[in-house]
C-alpha cells in the first residue's frame, strides 16, 4: 500500500512539467491562431478607432511576454481569466459544462461496455459463430457511421416518427428545474436531492445522445475485448487450467478475462479521452451544453482565455485519467503494484 | 456459455424497455400563455454596451429595455408584418419637438413609465444611459455617432420628465438612430449602486443582471442553453404583450430545430436556413422577409489590377448566373436584385442592378478589355457563411471560367474572415453581405462605398460618390435635392461596379402554433408582439 502511495505521488510530480508545458504551448498557440479577436468583438459596424479601443480593453495591445506574465499571475490565483465570447469567468463556464460532458461520456461508456464486453467475450469464445458475425457487424457499423448521423437518425426515428423520446433540448426539459448543484451530474444531484421525477427527466434526455456515443465507442472496446480474449484463451496457462480440470466459468472469468482486461482498460482510457473531445457533433445535435461545443465556439471567435482554459482543463483531466488507469492496472494485475513507476 | 447469452439478452431487453416510457409530460409542456422558441444563436451577454456582446444578445436590449422612440409597423405585400422606417413612434417618450434649426430635440417622457423595481423612469436615467453608450467605446459608440451623438454634453436632463438632445448639425438619421437597439434606457440608480471605480458604467453587473423598464424581464439565463423571459405587467412602452412567459432554447443543429418545430414542441423556430424555409412552407407558417438594407454582393477589389479595368468588371456582372444562384443558394427566399429595365426614378433600396446573365455580352466585354486572354484569381468565401457562399461561389466559378477567368475557391475560417475581408481588405474577388440598420441608401453607401470604411471591402473610391454620400447622409428624404443626388449615386455605383448585387437575403422564421411575428431590421426576435395563438 505504501508502495502504491509513493507511486501515486511520483506520478503527480511527473505531471507538473507536463502542465507547465501545456500552459506555455496553449498560450503561444492561441496567439498564433489566425483571426483578430479585437476585430471579432468590435461588432457589426466598426471603425479602426473602435477596433483599437476593443484591443486595449482586452489587453491585447501589450507585448506578448507581458500578456503571458499577467496570464500566469492570474492562473496562480486560480483565475482562468474571463471569456470574452460568453462574458463569464472561464472557470465558471468549465465548471458548468465539464460535468455535462462527463456525465454524457460516462453514461455512454457504461452503456457501451455493458454491450461491448459481453459481446467481445462471446465472439472470442465462439469465433466464426453468429455472435462473432453480429459483433463484426456492430463494430463496422459503429465505426463507419459518423456520430452526428447516428444522432440524427435516432432523433428522426425515436422523437420525430415514434414520438417516444423527449424533445432533444439539452440536459433537461424546461418543465423541470435543474437539481441543486452538488456534483454537476444531473443524475446524481437529482438523486441526492431525493427528486425521482427530475432524475427520470434527466435520464430520458440522456438516453438518445448516450446511445449515439455508445454506438460509436462500441467498436474499439468490442474489438479489443475479442482480440485480448482470443490471445488469452490461446495462452499456456489456460491450457494448464483446462488440463487441471477447472470449470469453464473459472477458466473464462478467473483467468482469461482477468488477463484480457488489461488491454481493454487501456483502450477504455483512450476511448474516454478521445470521446470527451470528439463529442462536439453529438452535443450540437442534441443541444447538449457540453465542453466540446464551448471550445469549438471559443476557437472560432479567437476567445483566448476560453481556449486556454479548455486546454488546461483537458490536460489536468488526462493526468488524472492516466493515474486512474494505472491504479486500475495494479488492482487487476498484482504484478504492477509497488514498482508501477 | 448459455448463461452468458441469456444474461446479455436480459440486459438488452432491460435497456430497450426503458426507452418507451419516456415522454409522458408532453401535454403540459406548452400551456397557452407560454411560448417556446428554438434558435441556433447563443446569447453571450445581457448588456449590449459591453465589449464582445454578440448580435443575438441585442434581443435583450430590444425586449427587456425601452428606447425613447421606436419604429411603427406596416404590412408587406406578402402579408408579413415589418417595421416601418418612415414612422417613428413613442416608446418611453410621450412626445418630442425638434427645434426650427434642427439642432435640438426635446423629449417629454411618459409620466407613468416605471422600471421593474417600481421606480419612475426619469430624464436622469436617460442621460446616464446615453452617456454610457457614447463613452464605453466599441460598437455602441460607433452606432451612436451615426446619429450625430458623440459626447455626453449633448444630452441634458431638464427636469424629471424632460430630456434634451443637442446636435452639432441637423441630420435625418438622428431620430431613427434613437430607435435602434443601442440607446436603451437603464435604471441608473440600480446600475450606479453596482458600479465600481474600475467599472463606472457597471458593465459587470448589467452583463448578467438587466435593470430596465422593458416589456419582459429575464427570469433566468443559463448561458449557452436557454433564456426565460417573464412579462413585466407595468410596461407602458406599448400594448401589453399577450404572452406571459417565453422560453428561448438554444439548439445549434438546424436538423434538430426542424424536428422540434414540425413536432410542435416549440412554437417558433427563429432564423432557419433557406432550405428548411422552402420545405417547411407547405406545412406551417414560414415568414421569409427580405432583410432591409442588406445585399449579398460579389466584391471586386480595386487593388487587384484586372479589376481596375471597367470592361472586366462589367464582363463579370454579365457572366454571373443570377437566377441559378437565387434558386440554389437562397432557395428562392429573399428578393432578386438583377435585371432592372426601367431607368432609375426613385430611391427604393435595395434595388435591382441593370445587369443580367448574358454570356455573349460578357465575352465581348472581356475581348474589349486589357485582359482578353483571361487571368487567374482566387475567389474567397467564409466558412461560417458557407450555406449561401459555397453554392454561389461554385456557380460563379463555373460562369467566369467560360469568359477566361480561372478561379480557385479559397475558404477562409470564420475567425479570420472579418480581418481579411473588411479590415485588411486584401481579398481580390470575394462575396460580402453588409446590411445597415438605418434603412436609407446613403447609409449603405457610407459604409460600403467610401474609402476606408469597414464594409468597403473593394477599396473603392470615387470623389463624386464620396461627396454625394456626405451630402445626402444628413439630408431629409423629402428634400428636393435628395432624389437627384441619390439617383446619381446609384448610376455611378452601377457603372463602376465595385460590388455586384446578387440578391437580398431573407430572414426565415417558422411558426407553428403562435402568431404576431414582426420582422425588425435588427434581425432579432421582438417578443412583444407575439401572441400565443395564430392571429
Amino acid at each position: 500500500m505504501n508502495g502504491r502511495g509513493a507511486a501515486i505521488s511520483l506520478r503527480i510530480a511527473q505531471a507538473i512539467p507536463v502542465v507547465i508545458g501545456v500552459i506555455v504551448i496553449s498560450f503561444l498557440l492561441t496567439r498564433a491562431l489566425p483571426g483578430d479577436p479585437a476585430v471579432q468583438f468590435a461588432g457589426a459596424a466598426a471603425t479602426p478607432e473602435s477596433i483599437e479601443q476593443v484591443r486595449q480593453s482586452l489587453g491585447l495591445d501589450k507585448p506578448l511576454p507581458e500578456q503571458f506574465i499577467i496570464y500566469v499571475g492570474q492562473l496562480l490565483q486560480g483565475d482562468l481569466g474571463q471569456s470574452v465570447s460568453t462574458g463569464r469567468p472561464v472557470i465558471q463556464e468549465l465548471a458548468a459544462r465539464l460535468p455535462a460532458s462527463l456525465e454524457l461520456t460516462l453514461v455512454a461508456l457504461i452503456l457501451s461496455c455493458a454491450i461491448a464486453i459481453p459481446l467481445g467475450i462471446l465472439a472470442a469464445t465462439r469465433p466464426g459463430s453468429w455472435v462473432d458475425q453480429l459483433c463484426r457487424l456492430l463494430v463496422t457499423a459503429g465505426v463507419s457511421l459518423p456520430t452526428f448521423f447516428t444522432g440524427l437518425v435516432l432523433i428522426y426515428v425515436f422523437y420525430y416518427l415514434l414520438g417516444i423520446a423527449p424533445s432533444p433540448l439539452g440536459r433537461l426539459d424546461f418543465i423541470y428545474l435543474d437539481p441543486p448543484h452538488v456534483t454537476g451530474f444531473f443524475l446524481i444531484d437529482s438523486l441526492l436531492d431525493g427528486d425521482p421525477a427530475t432524475f427520470m427527466g434527466a435520464l430520458r434526455q440522456l438516453i438518445l445522445p448516450a446511445a449515439t456515443l455508445a454506438l460509436f465507442t462500441l467498436a474499439p472496446i468490442a474489438r479489443m475485448t475479442r482480440t485480448a480474449m482470443l490471445s488469452a484463451l490461446g495462452a499456456d496457462y489456460i491450457r494448464t487450467a483446462r488440463a487441471a480440470g477447472l470449470n469453464r466459468g473459472k477458466i473464462l472469468y478467473g483467468y482469461a478475462f482477468r488477463n484480457a482486461l488489461l488491454p481493454v482498460v487501456t483502450t477504455l482510457g483512450m476511448v474516454f479521452s478521445f470521446v470527451l473531445g470528439a463529442n462536439v457533433l453529438v452535443e450540437k445535435v442534441f443541444a447538449w451544453p457540453g465542453i466540446g461545443s464551448y471550445a469549438v465556439e471559443a476557437l472560432v471567435v479567437s476567445d483566448y482565455a476560453a481556449v486556454q482554459g479548455f486546454v488546461l482543463a483537458m490536460a489536468l483531466l488526462f493526468v488524472v485519467l492516466n493515474l486512474v488507469i494505472d491504479l486500475a492496472y495494479s488492482i487487476i494485475d498484482p504484478r504492477f503494484g509497488a514498482d508501477a513507476k | 456459455m448459455t448463461m452468458n447469452r441469456r444474461q446479455f439478452l436480459q440486459a438488452g431487453t432491460a435497456v430497450l424497455s426503458a426507452v418507451p416510457f419516456a415522454r409522458s409530460f408532453a401535454a403540459i409542456a406548452a400551456p397557452a400563455d407560454q411560448i417556446v422558441v428554438a434558435t441556433g444563436q447563443t446569447i453571450n451577454s445581457l448588456d449590449l454596451h459591453r465589449t464582445g456582446t454578440n448580435r443575438p444578445s441585442y434581443q435583450i436590449a430590444i425586449n427587456c429595455y425601452d428606447r425613447l422612440v421606436t419604429f411603427g409597423t406596416k404590412t408587406l405585400e406578402n402579408g408579413d408584418v415589418s417595421f416601418d422606417y418612415s414612422k417613428i413612434e413613442p416608446e418611453l417618450a410621450e412626445s418630442w419637438t425638434i427645434s426650427d434649426d434642427g439642432l435640438a430635440i426635446t423629449f417629454k417622457l411618459k409620466p407613468d413609465a416605471v422600471f421593474w423595481d417600481g421606480r419612475k423612469v426619469t430624464a436622469a436615467d436617460v442621460k446616464w444611459s446615453f452617456d454610457r453608450a457614447v463613452t464605453v467605446g466599441g460598437f455602441p459608440t460607433t452606432q451612436m455617432r451615426a446619429g450625430g451623438f458623440s459626447r455626453p454634453d449633448q444630452f441634458e436632463a431638464i427636469d424629471a420628465e424632460t430630456f434634451l438632445v443637442k446636435l452639432d448639425k441637423p441630420s435625418k438619421l438622428s431620430l431613427p438612430d434613437l430607435a435602434v437597439p443601442v440607446p436603451f434606457v437603464i435604471n441608473s440608480e440600480v446600475a450606479k449602486a453596482n458600479a465600481t471605480a474600475e467599472d463606472p458604467w457597471a458593465t459587470e453587473y448589467l452583463h448578467t443582471t438587466p435593470a430596465g423598464s422593458g416589456a419582459y424581464k429575464v427570469a433566468r439565463w443559463d448561458s449557452g442553453q436557454q433564456i426565460v423571459f417573464e412579462r413585466f405587467d407595468g410596461w407602458v412602452g406599448g400594448p401589453l404583450p399577450k404572452v406571459k412567459r417565453i422560453i428561448q432554447r438554444e439548439v445549434p443543429s438546424p436538423a434538430t430545430r426542424r424536428a422540434l418545430i414540425e413536432r410542435g414542441d416549440v412554437q417558433i423556430s427563429f432564423d432557419i436556413p433557406d432550405k428548411d424555409a422552402a420545405e417547411l412552407a407547405s406545412k406551417m407558417t414560414v415568414h421569409s422577409t427580405p432583410i432591409a438594407n442588406t445585399i449579398h454582393v460579389v466584391g471586386l477589389n480595386f487593388n487587384f489590377e484586372p479589376f481596375q479595368d471597367a470592361n472586366v468588371r462589367k464582363a463579370i456582372a454579365y457572366a454571373i448566373p443570377y437566377e441559378e444562384i437565387f434558386k440554389s443558394a437562397a432557395y428562392g427566399r429573399g428578393a432578386p436584385l438583377w435585371g432592372a429595365t426601367e431607368p432609375i426614378e426613385d430611391t427604393v433600396w435595395p434595388r435591382k442592378s441593370p445587369y443580367f446573365t448574358d454570356l455573349d455580352k460578357a465575352r465581348e466585354l472581356m475581348a474589349a478589355s486589357g485582359f482578353a486572354n483571361g487571368f487567374e484569381v482566387p475567389l474567397s468565401i467564409s466558412t461560417d457563411l458557407a450555406t449561401w457562399m459555397e453554392p454561389t461561389a461554385l456557380l460563379i466559378q463555373e460562369a467566369v471560367g467560360k469568359i477566361g477567368i480561372k478561379t480557385e475557391i479559397e475558404k477562409i475560417p470564420g475567425a479570420n474572415w472579418r480581418t481579411a475581408v473588411l479590415v485588411e481588405k486584401k481579398l481580390p474577388f470575394h462575396l460580402e453581405n453588409f446590411g445597415g440598420w438605418l434603412d436609407t441608401p446613403d447609409y449603405y453607401y457610407f459604409w460600403a462605398y467610401l474609402k476606408g470604411n469597414l464594409f468597403n471591402s473593394s477599396n473603392y473610391h470615387n470623389d463624386e460618390v464620396a461627396k454625394l454620400t456626405e451630402e445626402t447622409l444628413p439630408m431629409a428624404q423629402d428634400d428636393p435635392q435628395y432624389l437627384p443626388k441619390i439617383k446619381r449615386m446609384f448610376e455611378i455605383a452601377f457603372e463602376d461596379l465595385p460590388r455586384i448585387p446578387l440578391y437580398q437575403p431573407a430572414l426565415n422564421v417558422a411558426v407553428n402554433g403562435s402568431g404576431g411575428y414582426e420582422f425588425w431590421f435588427h434581425r432579432q426576435l421582438d417578443l412583444r408582439s407575439l401572441g400565443a395563438t395564430e392571429a
